[in-house]
């Protein structure tokens, strides 16, 4: 490809990975009484979401790592697109939401894309294609559930990516994207009905065989063909989507040195479904050089295959992929983890009973602050407050307050306990007045505490997690809470 | 310039149920044997109340809302009743709405009962109130406790006490309270308890145990009012009367802003103050001969000495430990065992102050009877030591 003053490409790319992360051997340790073959699954370890984090908390975090580059291009972003199959809602568009937490304008359009893991690197595709003056923001996030006892519960994973894509010079791009390849036919590797929680999957070796090895490979050298590079002078090549070792088998075909097939993630995360792809991409990122070529593919129902190359600058080339993995808490109890993801009903008590009803209304009213943690400064006094209400919480003045954004501001814990007492899904639950160094100070639930606790004074970031669902209504609403400092993002 | 209510309501009878786990017991029995007790001591018809206010806290868990429940209970008939609701100072608001009643000219005789029945949740502790549409939508839900221990970490951080220290003297307090305790036939825990067995209790919300948390009971208290000049008409002598009623609430300062530092309940310290005012008192570590303050847990009655001024900031540890408010201390706490032992049946909590402070003054507190009771003061906090209402009535032999 001939060098460009500008280009189309990715600016910049953020990853989530939650911090709980199981050990493939304890999963397997818990079904060897019945299910001894998943010791041959049973190697390194797997993400996995707590009892607050969804397709959407963890969407909202890796965008807010993708943003938090030193770009300050927030203010012209057109569109959000979260790529995920397992959004928690099916009628209400989940990018919404995550566009409100990010602080978009009203006016940017935000879209679910769904129906495939290959749906990720598809938004991305589509992103890319279209992106002519404005940035569009990618996230792909999976949450990805498995029946107790399957191979997907081995190797299943969670995890969220969030792409910026936008026009730039070659300085200003992470990689530039050359073009790309798809086919669409009805090879059908797994499925899921609306409405139902687990993926039914097929044989391996024909997936491997006859889908990956006959569809994927012609569709990365198509791709690779519409990009004008040929295949040895690709550096890394990225598979998602596919059984264990499919990548190996498409790199020889396609004559792709084994060395050049980037990490597939199974050892640290796990399979992230439509967030793979754009996982695999941030790892080219951080071992590639600038000038390298990469190919990422991602299979199901066909393939989709892009071509990047990655650019000259250095800022956006920070290691993402690495520090999310990196932050990682072990667990290792697996009930808790079938606590977390809804696959196992402890008897948690009659505190548990109580039932919240959200009103939409108030909902509605406060969206602005619930979802972008946005308090209010009071144009008399200079106070800063969280909620906003009508008169200031310093000086009485009713005058109108201007926004005021929490989420990123430096804050401390000014009181805490550790309470055993309250129904909480992750006991025990921390909570403490959190104190903020503009000057707000707000109540909040406090997560990712380690063993010993932590102490007043101590340094907290934000993050976006479920604040409760509800079981009656089946509604999940978000609020944010305090991070012990580094940030866990 | 408003004088206040010192000495313009006399309390001519009062009546305190037995606390405790009444399954024996609906709200409306729990009511009746208070009101029984407190008519019979008063010596009067029930036909010459003319108002009545009902405190019960947790409505959609017990009693029920309005005022229907007492009017129902005790069949009154054709009178104006008010049901009157301020979280844990609901008992102390019950009292304050007869008092005013009665100060203000508008009946002769006024009745303030407080109830709660909180053993028919099914569990320990105190059910989850909803907090409004928009709190709810971001407020952790946390228990009392966990409230309460915001408290304990505000307050080691400020005056620099570590884990131990602190739990040392909140230990202190209640074993002190337990001791107090096992002398009230009508307290719902009536045994004394070891120092290293609350120390060693299990823990609640840190750095609270077991025993730093009072005690979930059924229970009513009841108070006839009058003003002094009648109460001499019916003949009675040796008139209690009230020297203070005073109730302050967050304006959300100390949630909201750095202005508070965790280590007191300055709606407690506003309250005392105005209370202080009203009753004409200077100096209340010399004037005061008794208190039963808000023990819900050891941690509140800790600070509460120092928000009430009868210890300086920090010295509450020490001053705890060295027996200061023990039965036989300088000014005894919670003569009767307090929150702690009584339980607290939210509504009813407030007036069973007042009942202990009347029983000493009258005599008639037997074993735990006080030398020289003369000038009593209660103490409600409701809701957590950041957020809520404080109450503090003062009341004493005219």
């Amino acid at each position: 490809m001939s060098s460009q003053s500008t280009g189309i490409g990715i600016r910049s790319c953020g990853i989530f990975v939650p911090r709980l992360r199981i050990a493939r051997a304890a999963i397997a340790e818990a079904h060897a009484w019945a299910l001894p073959g998943l010791k041959g699954l049973g190697k390194g370890e797997r993400a996995f979401c707590n009892w607050d984090e969804d397709a959407i908390t963890m969407g909202v975090q890796a965008a807010r790592d993708c943003l938090a580059a030193p770009l300050g291009l927030h203010s012209d972003i057109s569109d959000v697109v979260l790529a995920s199959t397992t959004a928690p809602f099916a009628d209400l568009q989940n990018a919404s939401i995550v566009a409100r937490a990010l602080r978009l304008n009203d006016s940017v359009t935000s879209q679910d894309a769904t129906g495939s893991t290959r749906a990720g690197l598809r938004a991305l595709a589509s992103a890319l294609e279209s992106a002519v003056g404005q940035q569009k923001l990618v996230i792909a996030s999976d949450c990805r559930r498995a029946k107790p006892g399957s191979a997907q519960e081995m190797t299943h994973g969670a995890a969220a990516a969030a792409m910026l894509v936008g026009r730039g010079s070659e300085e200003e791009l992470a990689v530039r994207y050359c073009g790309r390849h798809s086919i669409d036919v009805p090879f059908i590797d797994h499925f899921r009905e609306s409405g139902e929680k687990y993926d039914y999957y097929w044989e391996e070796r024909w997936i491997r065989d006859e889908g990956v090895h006959r569809l994927a490979t012609p569709t990365i050298k198509a791709s690779l063909e519409k990009s004008g590079i040929s295949a040895d002078r690709v550096a890394w090549l990225g598979l998602s989507g596919a059984p264990a070792g499919s990548d190996k088998l498409v790199a020889k075909a396609l004559g792709i040195g084994a060395e050049r097939i980037l990490p597939d993630l199974q050892g640290s995360v796990g399979d992230t479904g439509a967030a793979h792809s754009l996982l695999l991409l941030a790892s080219a990122l951080e071992c590639g050089k600038s000038g390298d070529f990469v190919v990422i593919a991602a299979f199901g129902l066909g393939c989709e295959a892009l071509v990047f190359q990655i650019g000259g600058s250095s800022a956006q080339r920070r290691k993402a992929l690495s520090t999310a993995v990196a932050r990682r808490e072990e667990s290792t109890s697996y009930l808790k983890m079938l606590s977390f993801g809804g696959e196992l009903q402890l008897d948690w008590g009659p505190r548990s009973e109580v039932s919240i009803k959200a009103a939409l209304t108030q909902q509605y009213r406060s969206s602005q602050q619930l979802l972008g943690f946005v308090g209010g400064r009071c144009t008399a006094c200079g106070q800063v407050q969280f909620p906003v209400l009508p008169t200031c919480i310093a000086c009485a003045s009713t005058a109108q307050q201007t926004p005021y954004p929490l989420a990123d501001e430096p804050a401390r814990i000014a009181t805490v306990s550790a309470d055993w007492l309250q129904y909480y899904p992750a006991p025990p639950l921390y909570v403490g007045l959190v104190q903020f160094d503009a000057g707000a100070r707000v109540l909040m639930e406090i997560v990712n505490v380690p063993a010993g606790g932590i102490q007043v004074g101590a340094p907290v970031e934000f993050a976006f997690r479920l604040k409760a669902h509800d079981e009656i209504r089946h509604y999940s609403r978000y609020f944010w809470k305090a991070v012990p400092a580094p940030a866990v993002l | 310039m408003a004088s206040g209510i010192k000495d313009k309501v006399a309390i001519i009878g009062m009546g305190c149920s037995r606390f405790g786990e009444r399954w024996d017991a609906g709200s409306e029995q729990l009511m009746l044997e208070a009101f029984s007790e407190a008519v019979q001591d008063a010596g009067i018809e029930r036909s010459r109340i003319g108002a009545a206010w009902l405190g019960s806290a947790l409505d959609s868990a017990n009693v029920g809302n309005s005022a229907i429940p007492l009017s129902t209970a005790l069949r009154l008939q054709g009178i104006p009743v008010t049901r009157v609701e301020n979280m844990c100072a609901t008992g102390t608001e019950a009292l304050r709405g007869a008092a005013y009643a009665v100060a203000a000219g508008a009946v002769d005789v006024a009745l303030a009962i407080g109830v709660e029945k909180l053993k028919d949740t099914g569990f320990g502790g105190l059910p989850v109130p909803t907090k409004g549409t928009l709190n709810d939508l971001w407020i952790p839900y946390c228990s009392a406790p966990a409230g309460f221990a915001q408290l304990a970490s505000g307050y080691a951080a400020r005056f620099g006490f570590s884990r131990d220290e602190l739990k040392q003297a909140m230990a202190h307090v209640s074993w002190k309270s337990h001791k107090n305790g096992s002398a009230n036939p009508k307290a719902h825990l009536r045994r004394s308890v070891e120092m290293d067995a609350i120390l060693r209790a299990p823990i609640i919300a840190e750095p609270l145990g077991v025993f730093d948390c009072c005690g979930v009971s059924d229970g009513a208290a009841c108070a006839i009012v009058t003003t002094p000049e009648i109460a001499r008409e019916m003949g009675k002598r040796d008139l209690v009367t009230i020297k203070a009623l005073q109730l302050s609430a967050s304006s959300g300062r100390e949630s909201g802003t750095s202005q508070w530092d965790g280590s007191c309940v300055p709606n407690t310290q506003m309250a005392a103050s105005a209370a202080y005012r009203e009753a004409g008192i200077r100096d209340p570590r010399r004037e005061l001969t008794q208190l039963e303050v808000h023990d819900c847990f050891s941690i509140t009655e800790l600070v509460t000495m120092e928000d009430l001024g009868l210890s300086d900031p920090g010295r509450g540890v020490a001053d705890v430990l060295d027996g200061r408010y023990d039965a036989d201390g300088a000014i005894p706490c919670q003569t009767d065992g307090g929150l702690k032992c009584c339980g607290h049946p939210v509504g009813a909590s407030g007036l069973r102050m007042v009942y202990e402070h009347y029983l000493q003054f009258l005599g008639r507190a037997g074993d735990r009877q006080l030398p020289h009771p003369r000038l009593g003061l209660s103490h409600n906090l409701g809701g957590v030591p950041y957020n809520g209402v404080a109450a503090v009535s003062i009341v004493g032999l005219l």
